[in-house]
C-alpha cells in the first residue's frame, strides 16, 4: 500500500509531471452542451490518492470520542488556528477557507463517514475500486467516469485538451477517447518530425501512432497560455495544474468532464494538525478549487467537482502521529451548481464498539451512491445505466438524491 | 553460426540495453549466437558489482548528512541570535548579521560539498545544467548558480555511476536486473535528505550483491538498509511495550511490514491479514539505524535497538516466532522469502517485465517452480527465462521505460554520459525520476503507462533535441544497421531515408518501433 512518502510532495519537482498531479479529460463535448436551457454542465473528478485522513480534514468535534481518538494531531474549535464550524457538530480543517467560503455560499457540501465497497486496506486495490467503479478491486482496464461517458451523446470533438502526467488516470481510462496535456518547459519537436513520425507509427504501430497523435494535438490546445513547467511547492503545483484545467475547460470548445489526481495523502507519520503536513497538502487543494472556481468564470455555476479518495485513516492515531490505513472518510462537493452547506452523514459514532474492526471510521454511506447522484444530476444518467454500466452491480447503492441544484 | 538479426533484437533489446553504436559489433554477436550473449554476463556476478571512486557507503553518507544538517542548522541560529527582526534583509547593509546569514549557509553548503567533492569520479557537477529530481524552485532569471550540497553532489555521483554502467555494458542483462530489483524492492529519493543521499548505495549495498545470488539475501539486505527502514518510517516504529516506547508514548508504525507483505513478497492476495500486518510490524520493531549522536553504533549503519522491539513471541500467517530481537525478524523474513505466494508473486512480475504485459501463464509458472526448487536461485531463474522459448518467439510488444529509452539511445550514439543532468532532467521530464518512484510499488511497468500520449509526445520533443545536437556528426542509417539491420522494417528504413536532415532523421530513428519496443 502505498505511497508512503513522507515529505514528498515538499522536497520534489516531480509532482507535476509525475502521478503527483494528473489530469486527462474526454475528447468530446456531450450532445447536449449549450442545450435551449443555456446549461452546460461540467464535471471534475479530483482523485486523492494515499488515503485521506478524513476526521482530520471534517472534525467531528461534537462527538466525545473524537479529541482523545486523534489526539495530538485532533483539530479543535479553540487555539492559535481553530477549525472552521461548519455546523454545530463538524469543523473544517483551518487550511481550507476557500471550501468554507464556498460552504457558507451553499456551494459546498460534505459528506462524511463514507466508503467505496472496498474493506481491506491496500492502497493499489483501493485505488483500483474507487477509480475502476467495480465492488472488487483487480478490474483495471477501465474507470466508471469513461463508462459513463460511453453513454454520454457524444457531440463534437474538444479543440482543447487538458491533462498534467503522463498517463490517463484509471477513473478516466476505457474506449471513450480521453485526451491529456502536460506543460513543457522543452523545446518541441517540429510539426514536420512529428508527420513523419505518426505516418511511420500508422504503417508499423498503430498504437503510438494513435498516442503521438493526441499527444500532438493536446500539446497545441495548451500552448500559449502561461503554464510553464511548474517549479515550487506541491501547494503552488496544485493551483497551477487546476488553473491550467479550469483555463482550458472554461472554454466554450473546451472538454467539460474532466479528471485530475493529487499524490501524497499517506500520513503515517507526523500528519500534523491545524499546521503541518496534511494542513500543507490541504491547503494546496484548497487552492487548486478556488482555482477552478476563478477560472471557470460563469462556468463555475454548471460545475461540480467531486473530490474523493481509495479509503480513510485509523481513528486513533498510530505510535508516529499519524494515522494508518483505515475505511471510513469523506467525500467533498464543490462548484456553483452544488446544493451546498451541509454535511451529509448518517454519523455512526467513534465509540470502540461504533468502529469498524475496532480501529476506523465505519462507513455508513457507499460513495457510489454520491457519485450517482452527481452524475444523475448533471448529465442525466439512469438508474439502470448507473448501475449496470458504470457501477456494475450497484442497484443497492441507489444515487443520492438533491446534490445539485 | 546463422545470422539472425530477429534474435539478435531479442537478445540486445527484451534482455539488455541495447546495441552499442560504434565499433561495439554487439548486433552481429547477438545474430550469432543470441542466447549465450545474453547468458555471457550471468557468469559474472561480481561483474554486478558497482564500485566508483568517491561512491561512499551508508555509514558515511549518513553522516555527511547529518554533518550538512547540522551546519546549516548552525548557521541559521547563529542567524537568528544574531538578528532577531523578522526581516534581517532589510536591515542596513553596514550590519553584519544578514550578510553573515548567507554567507555561513553558502559556506555550510560547499565544505560539506567539498568533503564529497574529494574524489577523483568523473561526475564534475556542471554548474548549468539541471539539479537532480529534488530541486529547489529555479527562478526564471538564472542568477548565479548555488553550488549543490553534498547530498546533490553524492546523488549525481551515484547516478552518473549507474548511467555510465549501463552505457557500457556489453548486453546490459544483469544492469536491466538490477533496474528490475531496484524498483521491486524500491525506495524514493524523494522522502528526503537521507533517502536522497543513499539511494545508490542502497542499490549498490542490498540489491546489486544479490541479483545473481538469493531472494531471501536480498530481502533481507533491503529490509535490513537504513535506506528502506527510512522511506518507510520503521526507524519511527516503537514496540507498545518496549522499553522506548513505554517511555516515549510512542508506538508501532506498520508502514514497512505491510509493503514487506504486499509488495515485497506475497503480493496483495498472497493470504495475509490485517493481524499479519500487525504482527510483522512488531517483529522488527527495533530495526533502525544509528543516529546523528550514534549511541546504537556507528552514525548511520543498520542496527537493531533491542529497546525499541516489542518482547514475546508473535504469531505471523499462522507460525509462531518466538526468537529473541533480531533472530525473530530474520526468521519470519526467511519464511516470507520462501512462501508460495512470494513465489508466484515474483515469477509474475519478473515474465511480465521481460516478456509482456500478459505473462505467458506456462512460463510464469515455469520460472515459479524454479525459485520454489532452487530457493529462491535468482541467477537461475533468470537462466531459465534465457532459455524459455516463449522469451524468443514472444512479439516484442513493450515499451521502454524511460530510463530504458534514454540509456538504448546513449548506447547507440556511443556516448558515455559524463554527466548525469541530461538524464536526469529528461527522466524527470518523462516520468520516470531517478530512484524517485510515486510510490513504494515503484514505477508502472505497463504499455499503458509508457505508452501514453503525453509520455510519447515528450519523448519526440527530447529526440528531436538529440537529433539537433548530435546529429551533424553521424549517418542515421549506420546507426539503423547498429540498432536492428536487416530486422528493420522497409518503414523505418524508408523513414530515415526520406529525412530531410540529419537531425531529423535521428530523431525519427530515436523514435522508431524498433528504438522504442522491447
Amino acid at each position: 500500500m502505498t505511497d508512503c512518502v513522507e515529505n514528498r510532495l515538499l522536497t520534489s519537482r516531480r509532482g507535476l509531471l509525475l502521478g503527483g498531479a494528473s489530469f486527462a479529460a474526454w475528447a468530446y463535448l456531450p450532445k447536449f452542451a449549450r442545450a435551449a436551457d443555456g446549461r452546460d454542465p461540467r464535471l471534475i473528478v479530483v482523485i486523492l490518492r494515499g488515503a485521506l485522513d478524513g476526521l482530520s480534514t471534517v472534525a467531528p468535534l461534537g462527538d466525545p470520542d473524537y479529541a482523545g481518538l486523534h489526539g495530538s494531531i485532533a483539530l479543535a474549535a479553540d487555539g492559535a488556528h481553530p477549525a472552521i464550524m461548519l455546523d454545530s457538530f463538524f469543523a473544517l480543517h483551518p487550511a481550507m477557507p476557500e471550501f468554507a467560503r464556498m460552504y457558507r455560499d451553499k456551494h459546498a457540501a460534505v459528506i462524511h463517514a463514507v466508503a467505496t465497497p472496498y474493506r481491506d486496506r491496500s492502497h493499489f486495490d483501493g485505488q483500483d475500486v474507487l477509480e475502476s467503479g467495480y465492488a472488487g478491486p483487480g478490474r483495471v482496464q477501465s474507470g466508471w467516469l469513461n463508462r459513463a461517458l460511453e453513454v454520454l451523446p457524444r457531440g463534437e470533438r474538444v479543440s482543447s485538451g487538458l491533462a498534467v502526467g503522463p498517463t490517463t488516470p484509471l477513473v478516466l481510462r476505457g474506449s471513450a477517447p480521453t485526451v491529456g496535456w502536460a506543460p513543457v518547459a522543452l523545446p518541441q519537436a517540429d510539426d514536420d518530425t512529428a508527420m513523419r513520425l505518426v505516418e511511420l507509427y500508422r504503417h508499423r504501430d498503430p498504437a503510438l501512432a494513435s498516442a503521438l497523435s493526441q499527444g500532438l494535438q493536446l500539446d497545441k490546445a495548451a500552448s500559449g497560455d502561461d503554464m510553464k513547467a511548474a517549479r515550487g511547492n506541491a501547494v503552488a503545483q496544485m493551483r497551477q495544474v487546476a488553473r491550467g484545467a479550469a483555463k482550458l475547460m472554461a472554454a466554450d470548445d473546451g472538454p467539460r468532464i474532466a479528471a485530475l489526481a493529487f499524490d501524497g495523502w499517506d500520513t503515517h507519520a507526523n500528519e500534523g494538525g491545524p499546521v503541518g503536513r496534511l494542513a500543507f497538502l490541504l491547503g494546496g487543494l484548497d487552492g487548486a478549487l478556488a482555482e477552478f472556481e476563478s477560472g471557470l468564470r460563469n462556468r463555475w455555476r454548471d460545475t461540480v467537482v467531486v473530490v474523493a479518495t481509495e479509503f480513510g485513516r485509523t481513528a486513533r492515531i498510530n505510535g508516529t502521529e499519524g494515522t494508518d490505513h483505515g475505511t471510513g472518510t469523506i467525500a467533498l462537493l464543490a462548484g456553483g451548481a452544488v446544493q451546498g452547506g451541509r454535511v451529509i452523514s448518517d454519523w455512526p459514532g467513534l465509540k470502540l464498539a461504533n468502529l469498524y474492526e475496532g480501529r476506523d471510521l465505519k462507513p455508513t454511506t457507499d460513495l457510489r451512491s454520491v457519485i450517482k447522484g452527481v452524475l444523475q444530476d448533471q448529465f442525466g444518467l439512469s438508474d439502470r445505466v448507473l448501475a449496470e454500466t458504470v457501477f456494475p452491480d450497484s442497484a443497492s447503492a441507489r444515487p443520492m438524491k438533491g446534490l445539485v441544484a | 553460426m546463422a545470422r539472425d538479426s530477429q534474435a539478435a533484437l531479442v537478445a540486445l533489446n527484451r534482455f539488455g540495453f541495447g546495441a552499442r553504436g560504434g565499433a561495439s559489433g554487439d548486433l552481429v554477436n547477438a545474430s550469432s549466437d543470441p542466447r549465450g550473449f545474453v547468458k555471457a554476463e550471468l557468469s559474472r556476478p561480481n561483474g554486478v558489482l558497482l564500485e566508483a571512486p568517491g561512491l561512499q557507503p551508508t555509514p558515511q553518507l549518513g553522516q555527511a548528512v547529518f554533518a550538512y544538517q547540522d551546519q546549516v542548522k548552525q548557521a541559521r541560529e547563529a542567524a537568528k541570535a544574531a538578528a532577531p527582526a523578522e526581516t534581517p534583509a532589510q536591515a542596513p547593509a553596514d550590519q553584519k548579521p544578514p550578510l553573515r546569514r548567507n554567507l555561513s549557509l553558502n559556506a555550510a553548503a560547499e565544505i560539506t560539498g567539498q568533503m564529497a567533492d574529494a574524489k577523483p569520479a568523473g561526475s564534475a557537477p556542471q554548474p548549468e545544467t539541471m539539479q537532480p529530481s529534488a530541486a529547489a524552485p529555479q527562478p526564471a532569471a538564472k542568477p548565479a548558480p548555488q553550488p549543490l550540497n553534498v547530498i546533490q553532489k553524492a546523488f549525481r555521483a551515484e547516478a552518473l555511476a549507474r548511467l555510465q554502467r549501463a552505457t557500457l555494458a556489453e548486453c546490459g542483462f544483469t544492469e536491466r536486473l538490477v533496474a528490475f530489483w531496484s524498483n521491486h524492492f524500491c525506495i524514493s529519493a524523494s522522502k528526503g535528505e537521507l533517502a536522497r543521499i543513499w539511494a545508490g548505495a542502497f542499490e549498490r549495498e542490498a540489491i546489486r550483491p544479490h541479483v545473481l545470488g538469493r531472494f531471501a539475501d536480498m530481502l533481507r539486505a533491503v529490509e535490513q538498509h537504513p535506506a528502506m527502514l527510512f522511506f518507510l518510517d520503521n526507524q519511527q516504529s516503537l514496540g507498545p511495550d518496549s522499553r522506548a516506547g513505554q517511555n516515549r508514548k510512542r508506538g508501532l508504525n506498520e508502514n514497512l511490514a505491510r509493503e514487506i507483505m504486499e509488495l515485497h513478497t506475497l503480493g496483495v492476495g498472497g493470504g495475509y491479514t490485517q493481524g499479519d500486518v500487525t504482527s510483522l510490524a512488531r517483529i522488527i520493531t527495533g530495526w533502525t539505524f544509528a543516529g546523528r549522536q550514534g549511541q546504537l553504533g556507528a552514525p548511520g549503519s543498520f542496527v537493531f535497538n533491542v529497546n525499541a522491539h516489542q518482547p514475546g513471541p508473535q504469531v505471523l500467517l499462522g507460525k509462531t516466532y518466538d526468537q529473541a530481537g533480531l533472530a525473530q525478524g530474520e526468521a519470519a523474513l526467511a519464511d516470507l522469502a520462501r512462501h508460495p505466494s512470494t513465489a508466484n508473486f515474483i515469477a509474475t512480475k519478473f515474465v511480465r517485465h521481460f516478456v509482456a504485459d500478459d505473462p505467458p501463464p506456462a512460463l510464469v509458472a515455469r520460472l515459479r517452480d524454479v525459485f520454489v526448487k532452487t530457493d529462491g536461485d535468482l541467477k537461475a531463474m533468470a537462466t531459465a527465462l534465457v532459455d524459455s522459448d516463449e522469451a524468443w518467439t514472444a512479439p516484442l510488444t513493450k515499451m521502454r521505460s524511460p530510463y530504458d529509452f534514454l540509456v538504448a539511445s546513449g548506447r547507440l550514439l556511443a556516448r558515455v554520459p559524463e554527466d548525469p543532468g541530461l538524464y536526469l532532467n529528461s527522466l524527470n521530464l518523462l516520468g520516470q525520476p531517478l530512484w524517485s518512484p510515486p510510490g513504494p510499488n515503484g514505477f508502472p511497468d505497463s504499455n499503458a503507462a509508457w505508452a501514453a500520449p503525453e509520455g510519447i509526445k515528450l519523448r519526440l520533443d527530447i529526440a528531436a533535441q538529440i537529433g539537433a545536437r548530435l546529429g551533424n556528426n553521424i549517418d542515421p542509417l549506420d546507426l539503423l544497421e547498429f540498432a536492428a539491420a536487416d530486422a528493420a522494417s522497409a518503414e523505418t528504413r524508408r523513414t530515415i531515408e526520406r529525412a530531410e536532415s540529419r537531425q531529423q532523421a535521428l530523431a525519427l530513428l530515436l523514435m522508431s518501433p524498433e528504438m522504442q519496443r522491447r
